[in-house]
Formats: C-alpha cells, sequence, structure tokens
C-alpha cells in the first residue's frame, strides 16, 4: 500500500494564463526535502495564476503540506492567484488545520543586546558573590539549628545515614588517599635529598618530610581528594533529589531535608576527615623514609630515630586540628549546592562543578589562614 | 503479500525478562495499519515493557519484531535509522530535553534527520506547536516552566517531529483534567485520520478507549490475553476484562 507507492513528484504545465503544478505520489518528509529548494523561488511569470493540483497525490504529510501551504501564502501576499485542484478530503483538513496555526514562534527566549548582557553579567556576577556569601552562612545557620535541635532530641540523628556515608566518603577514599600521600612522602624525599645534599645536610630531609607532610600536605591532599571524590556525590545525590521533587516530598511528609540529609554528611565527614588525614600521615613518612633509603642509604631504624628526635607533637596536631573544618566546609558546600539544584540537568552540572571548585578554593583559603594562626600563637 | 503489507507491528514469541522473571512471556501481537490500537492490563502487567521493547529500549531474551514490514533483529545501522525516522514515541512523563527550549526539543529530530534548511525546521516546528495545540508563546520556554499537560503535548510535538507512520503514546491523557485529555483525544483522532498514523497507545483513561481506539489489547498473565474492539471487550468472560469495561468507570465512559 503506502509502502509501495511511489515517491513524490511534481511536474509543471504552462498554459498562457496559469501554471499548473502536477503532484503525485507520497509527499512527505522526504519529497519536502527534494523539492523544497525549487518551490522556494517558483514564481509564475506574468499574469499567470498558480494552480496546483492534487489529484495524483497518494499520501500527504504536514511537511509536505506546508512546503504548499508556504508557497501559496507567499505567492499570495505577492498578488498571485493560486488554487489547489482536486483536494482529496484527508488532505484538505490537513490544509485546513495548517491555515489556523501561527507560523512563527520564538524558538530561545529573547536574548538581550551583547554588550548590555556582558555589562549585566559583570555586576550580576560581582553581586552574586554578595549573596552567595549571604546563603552559605545562612547555610552554616540553618546546619547549626538542625544539629542544636538533633542534640535535644539525639533520636533525630541518624545513626545508619552517618555510618553509611562513613563508609562511603572515608574508607572507601582510603587506597586513593593511601597511594597519592606516599607519592607524595617520595617527591617530598626526593627534592629535599637533591637540594639538601648540597650542604652535606642530608639526614635533615627526614624534618623537611616530617613537616611538610604532617602540617600542610597530607591533610590539605586529603581534603582535596575528598572534596572532589565526595563533596561532588554529596552535591549530585542531593541534586538529583531535587529534580525528581523528593526533597519536595521530604518537606511534606513532615522530614527536614537538613536532619535527613545534611546532618548525616557533614557528621560522618567530620568524623572521618581526621582518620584519612592520619592515614596520609602516616603513608607520606613511609613514602618518606622509601626514598631516603634508597637516595640517601637512611636505614629505617635511623630514620625513625630522627623522626622521634625532630618529632614535635603539634606538627602533627596542626595537622589533625585543621580536618575537622575542612570536613564541615565540603560537607556544607557540597550539600548547599545541591540544594540549590533546580529544574534541569544542566543545573546538576553547573552546582556539581560549582561545589567541588569552590570547596578545594575554601580550603585552601583556610589552611592559609590556620597557617598565619599557628604562626602567631607559636605552635 | 497484501495482509504482509497491513501488519504495522507485528511480534512473535516475546519474552522479556528482568534479572530472570520473566515480564512478557511468548508474547504474540499484531497492530494493523491506521489502527489506533489502545493497551490496557493491570498495573505491571508489562504494557509499558512491550512499548519499550518494540522501540529498542528493552532487551528481549527470545522473539522476533516486524515494524513496517522489517525485521529489527536483520537491520543495518542505516536502515535502523530509517525505521527510527518512522516511529515517534511520547514517554509517560514526556522525557523532554531539560536544557533546550520547547521549539529545540522539537526541532533535535528534524535537524538530526533532514537536511532542510533551519527556517523551514522553524516552520515546521512552529506547526507541530500548533497541531498539538500549545499556544505559540510556549515556543521558548523551558520544559521545567510548563505545566505537565504541556509538557505532554510538548513531547508529542516532538514524537510527531518527522512526520512518523506509527506512534507510540505511553499514558497520553495521564494527568490532563478531563477536558485537556477529551481534546488530546479529539488531537490523536484526527492526526489519525489525516495523516493515516498508526498509534500505539498505552492507556488506563477508558474515556479515551471509547474515544480513539479502534481496537484494543488486554494484557495479563505476561501475554496478550484479548484483542479486539471494544463490543468485543464487552463482550469478554475473563473477571478482569468484565470488572475493568463494567466496573462503575466503564459504565461511566460508555
Amino acid at each position: 500500500m503506502t509502502s509501495a507507492a511511489r515517491e513524490g513528484w511534481l511536474e509543471r504545465i504552462e498554459a498562457p494564463d496559469s501554471l499548473t503544478l502536477n503532484l503525485g505520489g507520497r509527499w512527505d518528509m522526504r519529497s519536502a526535502q527534494r523539492h523544497e529548494k525549487e518551490l522556494r523561488h517558483l514564481r509564475p511569470s506574468g499574469k499567470q495564476a498558480l494552480r496546483v493540483d492534487f489529484s495524483a497525490i497518494d499520501s500527504l504529510d504536514t511537511a509536505g503540506a506546508w512546503l504548499l501551504f508556504r508557497l501559496a501564502k507567499r505567492l499570495r501576499a505577492e498578488g498571485v492567484e493560486v488554487a489547489f485542484d482536486n483536494l482529496q478530503a484527508p488532505h484538505a483538513d490537513i490544509l485546513e488545520r495548517l491555515a489556523k496555526i501561527e507560523s512563527h514562534v520564538e524558538i530561545e527566549p529573547p536574548k538581550p543586546n551583547p554588550l548590555v548582557a556582558i555589562v549585566a553579567l559583570i555586576g550580576k556576577s560581582v553581586i552574586d558573590i554578595g549573596v552567595e556569601i549571604m546563603e552559605s552562612i545562612a547555610f552554616l545557620g540553618l546546619t547549626a539549628v538542625s544539629f542544636a535541635r538533633a542534640v535535644l532530641r539525639p533520636k533525630l540523628f541518624r545513626v545508619p545515614a552517618i555510618f553509611y556515608h562513613m563508609e562511603q566518603a572515608g574508607l572507601n577514599a582510603i587506597p586513593i588517599i593511601a597511594l597519592i600521600a606516599f607519592l607524595i612522602g617520595l617527591v617530598i624525599a626526593y627534592q629535599g635529598a637533591i637540594q639538601l645534599r648540597q650542604f652535606g645536610a642530608e639526614i635533615f630531609v627526614v624534618d623537611m618530610v616530617a613537616v611538610s607532610v604532617l602540617r600542610e600536605l597530607a591533610i590539605l591532599l586529603t581534603a582535596i581528594v575528598v572534596a572532589g571524590r565526595s563533596g561532588s556525590a554529596f552535591t549530585a545525590q542531593i541534586g538529583a533529589m531535587k529534580i525528581n521533587e523528593e526533597v519536595d516530598a521530604m518537606r511534606t511528609i513532615g522530614l527536614d531535608p537538613m536532619q535527613v540529609l545534611v546532618l548525616p554528611r557533614l557528621i560522618a565527614l567530620m568524623i572521618v576527615l581526621p582518620l584519612l588525614g592520619f592515614v596520609a600521615d602516616v603513608m607520606g613518612l613511609v613514602g618518606g623514609g622509601v626514598m631516603s633509603m634508597i637516595e640517601l642509604g637512611i636505614s629505617p631504624s635511623q630514620y625513625i630515630d630522627r623522626l622521634e628526635q625532630s618529632f614535635a607533637p603539634w606538627s602533627l596536631g596542626t595537622g589533625l586540628l585543621k580536618a575537622p573544618v575542612f570536613a564541615a566546609i565540603i560537607a556544607l558546600t557540597s550539600c548547599h549546592m545541591g540544594m540549590k539544584v533546580s529544574g534541569s540537568s544542566e543545573s546538576l552540572g553547573k552546582f556539581t562543578t560549582r561545589s567541588v571548585v569552590h570547596a578545594i578554593f575554601a580550603v585552601i583559603v583556610v589552611d592559609a589562614m590556620f597557617s598565619i594562626f599557628f604562626a602567631y600563637i607559636g605552635i | 503479500m497484501a495482509e504482509q503489507n497491513n501488519i504495522a507491528i507485528r511480534a512473535r514469541d516475546i519474552t522479556v525478562a528482568f534479572h530472570g522473571i520473566a515480564v512478557l512471556d511468548k508474547l504474540d501481537l499484531d497492530v494493523r495499519r491506521g489502527d489506533v490500537m489502545g493497551f490496557v492490563g493491570p498495573s505491571g502487567a508489562g504494557k509499558s515493557v512491550l512499548l519499550r521493547t518494540i522501540v529498542g529500549l528493552n532487551k528481549r531474551v527470545r522473539g522476533t519484531i516486524e515494524v513496517l514490514g522489517q525485521d529489527l533483529d536483520k537491520l543495518n545501522y542505516r536502515q535502523r535509522r530509517e525505521i527510527e525516522e518512522r516511529w515517534g514515541v511520547l514517554f509517560q512523563s514526556g522525557a523532554l530535553f531539560s536544557s533546550l527550549t520547547v521549539a529545540q526539543n522539537i526541532e533535535v529530530p528534524l535537524f538530526e534527520h533532514t537536511d532542510l534548511p533551519v527556517d523551514v525546521v522553524e516552520e515546521i516546528c512552529a506547526l507541530k506547536i500548533g497541531l498539538v495545540g500549545l499556544p505559540p508563546e510556549a515556543a521558548s520556554k523551558y520544559p521545567m516552566e510548563l505545566s505537565g499537560g504541556m509538557r505532554k503535548r510538548a513531547g508529542l510535538a516532538r514524537a510527531l517531529a518527522l512526520d512518523p507512520e506509527i506512534v507510540f503514546l505511553d499514558e497520553p491523557t495521564a494527568g490532563l483534567d478531563p477536558i485537556g485529555a477529551a481534546a488530546f483525544d479529539e488531537l490523536v483522532r484526527s492526526l489519525q485520520s489525516s495523516l493515516g498514523l498508526t498509534v500505539f497507545m498505552v492507556t488506563h483513561d477508558l474515556d479515551s478507549l471509547h474515544a480513539v481506539c479502534d481496537r484494543i489489547a488486554v494484557l495479563g498473565d505476561k501475554h496478550v490475553i484479548v484483542t479486539g474492539s471494544m463490543a468485543e471487550m464487552l463482550e469478554q468472560d475473563h473477571p478482569w476484562i468484565r470488572d475493568y469495561f463494567h466496573g462503575p468507570r466503564g459504565r461511566a465512559a460508555r
């Protein structure tokens, strides 16, 4: 039947007072593509009228009909008489339907003048920074209130959820963090050995590794890995729940999303980040030891001896003190960004990116502030 | 041969299983060209699964599916794309691309499958928007800015973008107000008659079944229990079918 019908064809018959288009076959999307150019520029010469003969058409779809309708519309606007002959009932029906439809729509929302847009963008970004800071503070406050409420009613702490997130963000992150810390220990010891050998002070490589790994690098790297690994996961989880209206559903059931979603993640991260930091400390020292042995010939027992002599408890302490603060920054930023997701998948991507970038940025800024603070109080 | 040509979708011995549990078992089905075929059945009977299996979104364990006379398993990449041009699918929640406007959503298949110039694509897009009864202002809106009913219409417009021969509708009137649903029925019916569409419609809307369906297939016990016209359905003895068509809602719809 229709599949056997011929492809759409078109035949012109010129007469002194009229141009007739005989149409036949399947006038569908495919035929429309083929004849679009021809019909676009078709114009009867002089005083000719256009007659379109539909009698041989087997089937007509909206794309095919639209081409003919558009032709007629254009020519009528130019003052040419156009007639459709031998219309079959279903085809007439389609054409009639098309005639009622507004043929122009805006594809995208209107865009402002680019110059204005740039100025507006700059202004908006500046305001957004302020708004973002305010919102973050508000979110911190909201979390504090939820936490206080949970302290008063300990039932509100969702213990299974806390353990779940501890496993996801903590336990499962141990291999990657251990590996990174080990490699960083190696690199620092290697670089230190090259420099210190010039002064014959190879043994101080151990001090250098201890101070840099314990005070700064181990915990900073741990925080950055966790921000990338778990921060993005938190944002994506909460964001997808927002899109799916699950967060709204929680509210209507009387569950506080802050209690259910934010607090367990925050608490879990604050518990596991110091532990991960400790793992990184140990692995960093081991890495430094391995490199000292290879490069400087310092035996493990010498290395440990030297570590004991140079070890200041505060080196370890300052590093681990920072961990819960970094954890809070990462958890709050990522949950906050997750809550801000709305509607589209694009927004989910945007906020996930923003969550990681902001968390890492904030962690580094706060780390610098800690350094100054510790130096000031002399530990 | 003539009869072969009259069948739009022929499914034989279809078995679909998830995690080893069969959802559809040895299902046979014929949908005739130009018919509006309604699929009903209890929730979980596998109506949507059948739809998804036919368009190739679910894997089947066994069975053959012929669409428009072509065995879907024997197609190469190009033939497969050609078949995909000849069907359109409206998903239950519209499944519009959330980062594109309604108009851009409708343009996606047009740009992907045709080389029509941009202005014609935009006009066809406007046409489809009008055809499904969306106001022109809706074109430049994002899906999240629309109501559920408007999203459905936009989804239908996208499904119809390429003037397909077969349209798969998954619960098209669910979530629409009765007037909107009736208008949607009317729309499907008139598009069917003027464009000669074959419509595969999963629905629970008894009014829709009465208003637009030429034939009805009842799914249950993992296969098609019976197919036939509305009049034939009313005479069935199967308990579920009796309850369905003779229940209070069934009576009201008549």
